[in-house]
């Protein structure tokens, strides 16, 4: 039967959050009351979240404007980001923009991460959501609803997801400070010069008078200009002025990533700092029942062995022999009911819910059962839970020391961190602090929807006397992560008299609806997507573009199955079905020329295309592939076209699609979370494989439309077509079609 | 128990369990954070380091095993001056890092690479280059290899 075998999992999602010792706030956006701030929240002189920010970060000499930006009379300019970044570039291309608008020296420029205060929570963010709330949609396109759900949810904005760094944070507010910044200086040296301000110029930190051949230096200007009230809609730079974006300007974080000077959260350290270590219930969802200690104590250099109410921590004076005494205990877990829970029970509840037809949610126009008929072609599709993998483990340095908690590493979101830990002590929000660190890759895994880590090393903190660094083992990481969700697809398609499609259902059964991530771009006359919803003991999160992996798997694969069917040529059987004159069109047409569609290829060599969009960017891979001697896949090429609207650093864009497209085929490859009796199988990089240099492609052939629509994301909507392109190449290879992913594992079943 | 070993080109002595794995000596006995922990049993290649020469995964080797050895990591690539390692530069001109926190064991494989080959093919690249990068920094890192040693240059350079 599949029947969820663990009925208290439903309702336990539905239970609000415990809390202890901490009030919630009024919904406060960069501190300052929604209602009158003006577009910087912080504008209000008299508001007690500017006086903060100031106190927090204003040292002698230096003068802050509205919050983000602080001039030293030293002509340093610094900016504070309210972004984590994990490496894609986005405290580069931040900077960039505020830059660029202030007119700066980019090499007084620098950028650091936002204290984890509200003072700072992300008003560019917020005002993205504020859109929603006062009828102005628009300005929050492409936010993944559940994104949205967990901001009205806290509101304590500091969060890195949903590709929104530029898009958002950048073009609401970071430009537009820069901006009135600008015009405060300039106002000032009007003054001072006895001049017109129209007479006045910027560039590189100085305002300059021409005609008199006067300039003054932006850290001479500062102190006054701070004074001033800034103007809230300044006007922006043409485009074709920019000195700064659209360039591809050196990334401002790499030169301490090679010489081994960049600090993570893993590298922290204090004095008198114990390390620990930890493992949780096996089948999540169990408790610890009992542990004999006496093994760990008895291994040199641990002092304690930790029970929480699901997991066992060792802590000792280093990680390998917290390690050691963890790996001597035999700890005793309840299963929490879940033991019921494996892969395939999962796929079978799903199968059975798609086959049962009672959807928990519906979208997309038309009578679809009518329009369908009676011999749709028809093809069901499989996709594994997928771990992050992030090469750094999580691992957070807590201290409780005369009532406060100072907790060190990286998370996506710092002041959710810091809120949680809050929670989780019983202090007072003001008595914590989350000092964010670099994070070591994360793809999902760090947000706030899932901090276990946070949890744990404050429970940790709160019962030990000095600091303490909690590691997580690579297997701990494996085991108990917060995946992308398994998930099945039933796609079923009428093709017309005129070879057209007359109705596309997309019946799909996963954790949760996948709507507010899928972005379905052919103009079809019906059309639907059905959502079957089975949770299992597992978490299932965001994984780098979130529900656009498994849905433009599904769609790409299906419609080339139609091709197939109808006997059109895969690009030529796409662009019939896009809209004339539309962006996605464009890109399909670009990619065809670029790779070459249609010319000869060696023998045992295919092409697959697929195209995906995905946070507002559309993307579209050709992907040249064959078939090892082995039976393992072999990439050979991949060629790449994107319209992400506009590019604020170009060299920076393509590495985000150069590594998403590898992360891509990496998944669809050989990745694959599986579930026995409630537990996963995998435990480390020998079982959870992941692609290496010698099976990533050799060449990728990536190139920028630059449509000038709205900004899209560029983090992560290279992933989801290079599963689909790949599927596609071979089975343009071999006729075997892949429905089943990873493709190593259906090779091997 | 006390080991002597060289870290660096100095001298160095340390105590600690001779099962501790060189990994956790370098980062929490001597600070050398730089060696990262990546997955414990020599799959990542986050930890390489050098010793006497040979490209070593630090989190398999115990410290036992390198008593009065030699070994490098990544803060010991750059001169006595400071400039950065042609390695080093080539990695910063290609903008190879993302997240950044397998470089220290890509540079370290990089270097150990070019020391034996002196100027890796390709498929040497493939063969030696086994480290895991999630980011997916690949086409950087072989680009970077090449530029190191003179060959195609040009393509770092030109690259936009």
């Amino acid at each position: 039967m599949a029947d969820n075998p663990n009925p208290n999992i439903e309702e336990a999602a539905e239970t609000p959050p415990k809390k202890k010792g901490f009030k919630r706030r009024a919904f406060l956006i960069g501190g300052v009351a929604v209602v009158g701030a003006g577009l910087f929240g912080i504008s209000l002189a008299d508001s007690n979240a500017a006086k903060k920010a100031v106190t927090l970060t204003t040292g002698k000499g230096e003068h802050n404007f509205a919050t983000w930006l602080k001039i030293g009379e030293d002509d340093s300019v610094t900016i504070y980001s309210p972004h984590t970044d994990i490496g894609q570039g986005s405290n580069t291309g931040l900077a960039q923009m505020l830059a660029e608008e202030l007119d700066a020296a980019w090499d007084k420029v620098k950028l650091v991460s936002a204290p984890a205060e509200s003072a700072y929570a992300n008003t560019g963010l917020g005002r993205g959501f504020l859109g929603e709330m006062t009828g102005q949609p628009g300005i929050i396109n492409g936010i993944p609803q559940s994104f949205l759900s967990f901001i009205a949810r806290s509101m304590n904005l500091q969060i890195t997801g949903g590709s929104s760094a530029l898009r958002y944070t950048g073009q609401v507010t970071f430009q537009m400070v820069g901006a009135a910044t600008r015009l405060a200086l300039i106002e000032v040296a009007a003054k001072r010069l006895s001049v017109p301000a129209s007479e006045l110029t910027t560039a590189e930190s100085r305002v300059t008078h021409a005609k008199s051949g006067k300039s003054l230096r932006y850290g001479e200007l500062a102190a006054e200009a701070a004074t001033l009230s800034l103007d809230n809609e300044p006007a922006l730079k043409d485009s074709k002025n920019y000195r700064l974006m659209r360039q591809s300007i050196q990334r401002l974080d790499i030169p301490s990533k090679v010489d081994g000077t960049a600090q993570y959260g893993m590298d922290f350290s204090v004095p008198n700092m114990r390390v620990a270590t930890i493992m949780a219930a096996p089948v999540r969802g169990g408790k610890l029942t009992s542990v004999d200690t006496t093994p760990a104590t008895a291994v040199k250099g641990v002092e304690k062995v930790i029970k929480l109410d699901n997991a066992v921590a060792v802590v000792a004076k280093g990680y390998w022999a917290a390690l050691s005494g963890l790996r001597s205990l035999s700890p005793q877990f309840s299963d929490g009911g879940n033991a019921g829970f494996s892969t395939a029970s999962i796929f079978k509840a799903y199968d059975d819910r798609i086959a049962k037809g009672e959807p928990d949610g519906e979208a997309g126009e038309g009578d679809v059962d009518a329009a369908i008929g009676a011999k749709p072609v028809e093809a069901k599709y499989e996709v594994p839970y997928l771990h992050h993998a992030m090469m750094e483990p999580f691992a957070l340095t807590a201290h409780h020391k005369d009532g406060k908690l100072n907790i060190w590493g990286g998370m996506q979101d710092p002041l959710a961190s810091k809120m949680k830990a809050a929670e989780v002590s019983g202090l007072d929000a003001d008595a914590v602090t989350f000092h964010p660190m670099l994070i070591g890759g994360s793809f999902g895994r760090r947000l706030p929807m899932y901090m276990e880590i946070v949890e744990q090393v404050t429970q940790l903190a709160m019962q030990l006397p000095y600091p303490v660094k909690l590691i997580w083992s690579r297997e701990e990481e494996v085991a108990q992560g917060a995946y992308r969700p398994q998930s099945a697809a039933r796609l079923r398609g009428a093709i017309g008299k005129d070879g057209k499609i007359a109705a596309y259902l997309n019946d799909y059964a996963q954790t949760e609806s996948a709507e507010s991530e899928t972005t379905f771009i052919y103009d079809l006359p019906v059309v639907a997507r059905r959502n079957y919803d089975y949770p299992s003991n597992q978490i299932t999160g965001a994984w780098r573009s979130v529900n656009s992996t498994q849905q433009g798997f599904y769609n790409e694969s299906f419609i080339d199955e139609l091709a197939h069917e109808a006997k059109v040529d895969p690009v030529e059987f796409r662009r019939r079905h896009l809209k004339p004159g539309s962006r996605h069109l464009a890109v399909l047409n670009e990619v065809a020329t670029k790779s070459g569609w249609g010319s000869p290829l060696p023998a045992g060599v295919g092409r697959g295309v697929a195209i995906v969009e995905s946070f507002k960017t559309i993307v579209a891979h050709v992907i040249e592939a064959s078939v090892n001697a082995d039976g393992t896949p072999k990439v050979h090429k991949v060629t790449t076209v994107v319209d992400a609207g506009s590019i604020v650093n170009p060299d920076a864009a393509m590495a985000q699609i150069e590594g998403g497209t590898i992360m891509g085929l990496s998944s669809a490859i050989g990745e694959a979370i599986t579930l026995d009796k409630g537990v996963v199988q995998q435990s480390n990089f020998g079982d959870y494989p992941i692609l290496k240099m010698a099976d990533a492609p050799l060449v990728q052939d990536i190139h920028f439309l630059n449509s000038g629509a709205n900004m899209g994301g560029i983090g992560e909507p290279g992933v989801p077509p290079a599963a689909p392109a790949l599927a596609n190449a071979l089975f343009a290879a071999t006729g075997k079609r892949i429905r089943s992913l990873p493709i190593l594992m259906q090779a091997k079943a | 128990m006390a080991v002597t070993l060289k870290v660096n080109g100095k001298p160095v002595s340390v105590t600690a369990e001779p099962d501790t794995p060189l990994l956790w000596v370098l980062r929490e006995e001597l600070a050398l954070t730089g060696t990262k922990f990546g997955c414990g049993v020599a799959a990542c290649g986050a930890c390489s380091v050098h010793v006497d020469g040979e490209i070593t995964r630090s989190c398999s080797i115990a410290i036992a095993d390198v008593a009065g050895k030699s070994v490098t990591t990544i803060e010991g690539l750059k001169s006595a001056d400071g400039t950065l390692h042609k390695v080093q530069q080539a990695w910063i001109a290609a903008q190879v890092p993302q997240c950044g926190y397998c470089q220290s064991g890509q540079i370290m494989a990089a270097v150990a690479l070019i020391q034996e080959t002196g100027s890796p093919s390709d498929a040497q690249i493939d063969e030696a280059m086994t480290n895991i990068c999630r980011c997916g920094t690949y086409p950087r890192i072989r680009k970077a290899i090449h530029a190191a040693t003179g060959k195609a240059a040009a393509a770092v350079q030109g690259d936009a």
